[in-house]
């Protein structure tokens, strides 16, 4: 058993790139769907709603680490083999795609219904109408409340390792397998999680103050 | 001529409660009517089914020889012949008031923006407020955010304008500026269907004046009605509101 050394750090940083990789991926697809959700959870037909409403609901009800383990061994069963990280990038998409068009439907519906009324007396057309008035006065509610969900996602590509794929948590559990230094390997892992994460919880909450005290709409 | 407006018989529930129980009225084009009676009357209801913010149960609407109750009507050509000014304004507070102005002729008419802006200039000329164009909808007073949603649906060029209690909102003074841009506006020619408290206006500047009770309308005639009620009901509501 040797000591904790730049080789051994420099390998956490690397997963951390992957950690950051794995992140981005499943947070762009998951906005992607995420704003499919959003339109069928505020669609006008209402099985859509009903549908995408259920949809919502069961991945909301499911741990994250069950859909993971359906994705890469359930469809392993069926002769889709996934590497690690296209299953943990699936997994986390479906899991944001819920969060996500859920809360913006509730950003989506804040926006008085009464605008809506003024668009469409104006002549404009439905999806017109959400891209023009309702969409960016939105945007602006949903946007920390987003960066907030980014932090949750960050910090869940942690389950990834659980099938193999070396992100931070999963590299760190290999350095600490030869060290046996629990503390101070996922000591720093823990750092390195935090000095991702503070920054983003700090623009969240700093774009929400910024909302507060900016451009409030008419009642 | 034919009636640039006509309710015959309209009908509508929400849910249990019946709110308009077989309204029947006309507007002719260049006229203006004003519809006034208490809260719950169907006033509002009954402008809100002329451009379909609401869908009627049974009866027959017609703007400017459309129908309006057919299931298949094309809303968007309907929206084209009528505005509608509301209540709290409604402009659009991310965007300015040239934007505001200018998003249905550009996004409905395809008009180019220059061409828009120019509209937009001319329009807000027509309501005292061509300073205020690049002013975003919070920085203006009610009064002036009224006259910009007034300016915006003038933009459009509707051939009827429907306006919902547009100075309830807005103190005497701001109620004042307000109805003076409506006045200029009939005096234009313009078609109106005016759901109003305001008595002197309707008296003053209205062709017809339409009092609603209970769902119905209850007695119709010139502006010098208000002067001579015939129902008790009408009575009663002028001396209560005056």
């Amino acid at each position: 058993m040797g000591g904790f050394t730049l080789t051994h750090f420099l390998y956490l940083l690397q997963a951390t790139g992957w950690t950051v990789v794995l992140t981005l991926l499943a947070f762009v697809l998951g906005c992607l769907a995420g704003f499919l959700v959003m339109l069928a959870r505020t669609a006008q037909v209402r099985w859509v709603r009903g549908l995408s409403g259920l949809y919502v609901d069961v991945v909301q009800g499911t741990p994250l680490l069950i859909v993971l383990f359906l994705i890469y061994f359930g469809l392993a069963l069926f002769g889709f083999e996934l590497p690690a990280i296209v299953a943990a990038a699936l997994s986390l998409m479906i899991y944001c795609s819920a969060f996500l068009g859920e809360i913006w439907r509730g950003c989506v519906q804040s926006v008085p219904r009464t605008q809506t009324e003024a668009s469409e007396c104006l002549g404009l057309s439905r999806w017109q109408t959400l891209r023009d008035v309702v969409l960016p006065q939105a945007m602006r509610i949903a946007t920390p409340p987003t960066v907030g969900f980014l932090v949750q996602v960050l910090k869940n590509t942690s389950l990834a390792s659980v099938v193999g794929f070396v992100e931070l948590t999963r590299a760190s559990q290999v350095i600490n397998n030869s060290l046996f230094q629990p503390f101070l390997v996922f000591g720093i892992a823990g750092l390195l999680y935090f000095a991702l994460c503070y920054p983003l919880s700090r623009l969240s909450r700093a774009l929400e103050r910024k909302l507060n005290g900016g451009r409030r709409q008419p009642a | 001529m034919a009636a640039a407006v006509s309710l015959r018989d309209v009908h509508k529930r929400f849910g249990e409660v019946e709110v308009l129980k077989g309204v029947s009225f006309e507007v002719a084009p260049g006229e203006v009517v004003a519809i006034i009676g208490r809260s719950g009357s169907g006033k509002s209801t009954a402008l809100r089914c002329v451009n379909r913010l609401e869908t009627i149960q049974s009866g027959e609407i017609e703007l400017c020889g459309r129908r309006v109750d057919d299931p298949a009507l094309d809303l968007r050509a309907l929206r084209r012949d009528v505005g509608m000014v509301f209540q709290s304004y409604n402009l659009f507070p991310h965007l300015t008031v040239a934007e505001n102005i200018t998003l249905a002729p550009r996004r409905v008419r395809r008009t180019p923006p220059a061409e828009a802006r120019r509209i937009a200039e001319e329009v807000l000329t027509r309501v005292g407020l061509s300073d205020k164009i690049d002013a975003y909808p919070e920085q203006l007073s009610g009064g002036q955010q009224q006259r910009v949603a007034i300016a915006r649906s003038l933009a459009m060029e509707p051939k009827v304008m429907l306006f919902d209690e547009v100075t309830s909102a807005l103190d005497p003074h701001l109620t004042g500026e307000v109805l003076k841009v409506m006045e200029t506006l009939a005096k234009g020619g313009m078609t109106m269907l005016v759901v109003t408290h305001e008595m002197a206006f309707a008296r003053r500047v209205a062709d017809r004046v339409i009092f609603m009770h209970t769902g119905k309308v209850w007695e119709t005639g010139p502006g010098s009605m208000l002067a001579d009620p015939q129902t008790p009901e009408l009575k009663e509501f002028l001396a209560n509101g005056l």
